[in-house]
């Protein structure tokens, strides 16, 4: 059992939770992820890691209340169990000097964002960040973000990724920046890519496609990336944002929704 | 005299119950039907059964154990040097080893070797295992990559011989492919839980959750003071096709398919969280067991008809035969000679369809099966809506990735020398699917075997080295 230690409730459906995982705290790094199942038959949830605490053996992990099973993760309080936490999955996004950097994270990915943030500017990048949310009701950790960079900026997306794409074409036009880097829901990691391709910034983009095992085994999250067919959990899951084909991604991600849907219906009746 | 008599039958679920459950297919023999094909043994003087198993099992000495009735004490014989008899007992391709080279089997049939072996080891865990006694410490100790028939093998092995072996399962269960990829119905899971139980009551020590070359690294096992590691990673990382269309929603490697259904228990979604789909019209692309496996889930999650579809022949496929009749007895169909050249989808994203080709088969290959090639111009459609590439997998790379100065092969699989099964890497070892590529349990756990008793050697030197 690895002990959730603290929780923080986010409106209106994100949690954090730091859990006490020594080995992944001590291995933990910006852009990998950990595989967290809630009880014996949950499923294996890929959570991308937005903090490590050697010190305290703990890990720190957003995720918001969408489906059952994050539904059945968000049930756990400070002091209970989460049955498997298994990590740090997946290649950690390199941190080299880039200049300019700018990162843009979307939804749930604030923290994330924060922990790639603030470890880029630790060697030397100057730190561009933009929050991205649906509503100005969704924006979190903003103070927080705002410290930890040069410079900072929110946007509420109402219309389809255009408030994000023009305020991303701004700040490249205005600046020297040397990469993009972004998470967040699948259209709004392509608005900035494609912002970014046209302007001849290379882009990072992180996905995580439908994950199994999470670990190379089943290759329910290839993707395919330059013409390649690429595991998001062993190749990723960072890419090349101008090499990813988003419409194969999208599709793919769509497949078991109908099955989420029961599950969440029944989740939210009490039945499961 | 017995030994002329037919083998005896394992009694078997009917064909049209069993496609219904995921209950144990192989009922197993009663007592008596065990004493009487006990009883053909002709107890050769030079056993050349033994000589066909890769981890030497005193056959004719557990085989007359069981015609005394002695089970318990046949069990503890085929344990001496094989830690796993109830699954070996299951899913040996024994035709191919001990009972291929049985003399009964010159003029009729072979003595059902596995079976028996099935038969103790059930009879042992449902009179309840005593826990063995343990070996005293003699200083030592290793870490074992990966839960599966190699590893098991090798930390029973060291710690029959003193020394302390711990266990790094990547997944949140042990076991490797004997729990994620060997469905219920061939190997009930509550079986692997007590081969494992019964190898940690030797006294190791099972660390889940812990992918090595991720959350520690070979080199960090090594500083975290163990002497030696032995790296049974298995063979994880599934192949594709490379067509057009293989990215398609509905389609699949069998790796996924049987992970969701086996280690995630996706047919009992939604009270298990792991959803799977299984459409009407399912092809199952390859011709080996878990092609075989893949299949017969498929016709028990709801598929109505469900397609083998290989590229050789019946005489060519790599699946043991009684997993192929008891596939086609269940109703799958079998395509022979027939291979995916394209996968066709709707505007949605979804498979429909595929193109297919039939093949000729010309001379042997490298393999020793004669080698299949595309026939022109016959090319025609299948409608499906699930498939599922069963076509091989290669080893997961992520410790040879990790790991440096280990030398692996261009198809990934780690070098070792054959008689050590040591690596380029002084005090790391390799055994089972990561060298051998995909193979047999039987053939990891002789691997494991051999490499436990370099490993006790080396160990050994050490120590002396150290005085």
């Amino acid at each position: 059992m690895y002990k959730v230690t603290e929780r923080r409730d986010y409106p209106p459906n994100v949690r954090m939770f730091r859990v006490r995982a020594p080995a992944v705290s001590r291995k933990a790094a910006p852009g990998q992820f950990v595989i967290a199942r809630v009880n014996e038959r949950g499923e294996r949830i890929p959570i991308t890691i937005a903090g490590a605490e050697p010190g305290e053996d703990t890990v720190t992990v957003y995720f918001a209340e969408v489906g059952a099973s994050t539904r059945d993760l968000g049930r756990l309080g400070e002091g209970d169990g989460i049955l498997n936490f298994s990590g740090p999955l997946g290649n950690a996004i390199p941190l080299k000097g880039y200049g300019e950097v700018l990162c843009v994270a979307g939804g749930v990915f604030q923290g994330v964002n924060l922990y790639l943030a603030k470890a880029l500017r630790g060697v030397g990048n100057r730190v561009t960040c933009v929050q991205v949310a649906s509503d100005a009701g969704h924006l979190f950790l903003v103070d927080e973000t705002r410290e930890a960079c040069d410079e900072s900026h929110t946007v509420v997306e109402e219309d389809e990724g255009r408030g994000v794409k023009g305020l991303v074409a701004g700040l490249l036009d205005e600046g020297e920046t040397g990469r993009v880097f972004t998470f967040g829901p699948v259209p709004m990691q392509r608005a900035v890519a494609e912002v970014a391709s046209a302007r001849g910034v290379p882009s990072s983009v992180s996905l995580y496609p439908v994950m199994v095992d999470g670990t190379g085994m089943c290759g329910a999250c290839r993707v395919t990336v330059g013409g390649a067919t690429r595991f998001a959990c062993i190749d990723g899951p960072e890419f090349d944002g101008a090499d990813v084909d988003f419409d194969e991604l999208t599709s793919r991600l769509r497949y078991y929704t109908p099955q989420e849907k029961i599950a969440m219906v029944l989740s939210e009746r009490g039945v499961l | 005299m017995a030994s002329g008599a037919q083998q005896v039958e394992m009694p078997k679920q009917a064909p049209r119950d069993r496609t219904r459950n995921f209950d144990e297919v192989a009922l197993g023999y009663s007592e008596e039907q065990a004493v009487a094909e006990a009883s053909r043994c002709l107890r050769c003087k030079n056993p050349r059964c033994v000589k066909g198993c890769p981890v030497g099992v005193d056959i004719p000495g557990f085989v007359g154990l069981v015609k005394e009735r002695r089970h318990v004490e046949a069990a503890r014989r085929i344990k001496e040097t094989n830690s796993l008899p109830a699954v070996c007992g299951r899913v040996c391709p024994q035709e191919n080893q001990c009972q291929m080279n049985c003399v009964l089997g010159v003029k009729g049939q072979p003595l059902a070797i596995g079976r028996l072996e099935r038969y103790a080891a059930d009879y042992e865990r449902g009179s309840g295992v005593q826990t063995p006694e343990q070996t005293p410490r003699r200083g030592g100790r290793v870490a074992v990559v990966g839960s599966g028939p190699s590893g098991l093998t090798v930390a029973a092995e060291l710690q029959r011989r003193g020394r302390q072996a711990d266990i790094y399962e990547s997944l949140h269960a042990p076991g490797g492919v004997l729990m994620y990829g060997i469905p219920e119905f061939r190997l009930p899971k509550e079986i692997v839980q007590a081969e494992v139980d019964y190898v940690r009551s030797l006294g190791v020590d099972l660390h889940l959750d812990s992918t090595i070359g991720r959350t520690l690294t070979v080199g960090e096992l090594f500083r975290a003071g163990y002497d030696a590691v032995f790296i049974g990673s298995g063979a994880g990382l599934p192949h594709f096709l490379s067509v057009p269309g293989e990215n398609l929603k509905g389609v699949c490697s069998a790796n996924e398919f049987l992970i969701r259904t086996n280690l995630m228990k996706a047919y009992r979604f939604p009270e298990y969280r792991t959803p799977i789909t299984v459409g009407r019209r399912v092809a199952v692309i390859g011709g080996g067991n878990v092609a075989m496996d893949s299949a017969r889930c498929a016709l028990r999650l709801g598929g109505e008809k469900v397609y083998v579809v290989y590229r050789r022949g019946k005489g060519e496929l790599p699946a043991r035969m009684e997993e192929a009749e008891n596939a086609e007895e269940e109703g799958v169909e079998f395509m022979f000679q027939t291979n995916p050249v394209r996968f066709i989808g709707d505007d949605r994203g979804y498979v429909t369809g595929m193109e297919c080709v039939r093949m000729e088969l010309g001379e042997p290959d490298a393999s020793g099966r004669r080698s299949p090639s595309p026939i022109q111009g016959s090319e025609f459609a299948l409608d499906v809506d699930t498939v599922i590439v069963a076509i091989g997998q290669s080893p997961n790379p992520i410790i040879q990735q990790t790991t440096e100065g280990l030398e692996a092969t261009r198809r990934g699989t780690i070098v070792v020398d054959e008689g050590t099964m040591a690596t380029s890497i002084r005090g790391v070892y390799a055994g089972g699917d990561v060298v051998s590529g995909a193979a047999t349990v039987i053939s990891a756990m002789g691997a494991g075997r051999a490499a436990a008793a370099a490993i006790d050697g080396y160990i050994e030197k050490k120590c002396q080295s150290a005085m």
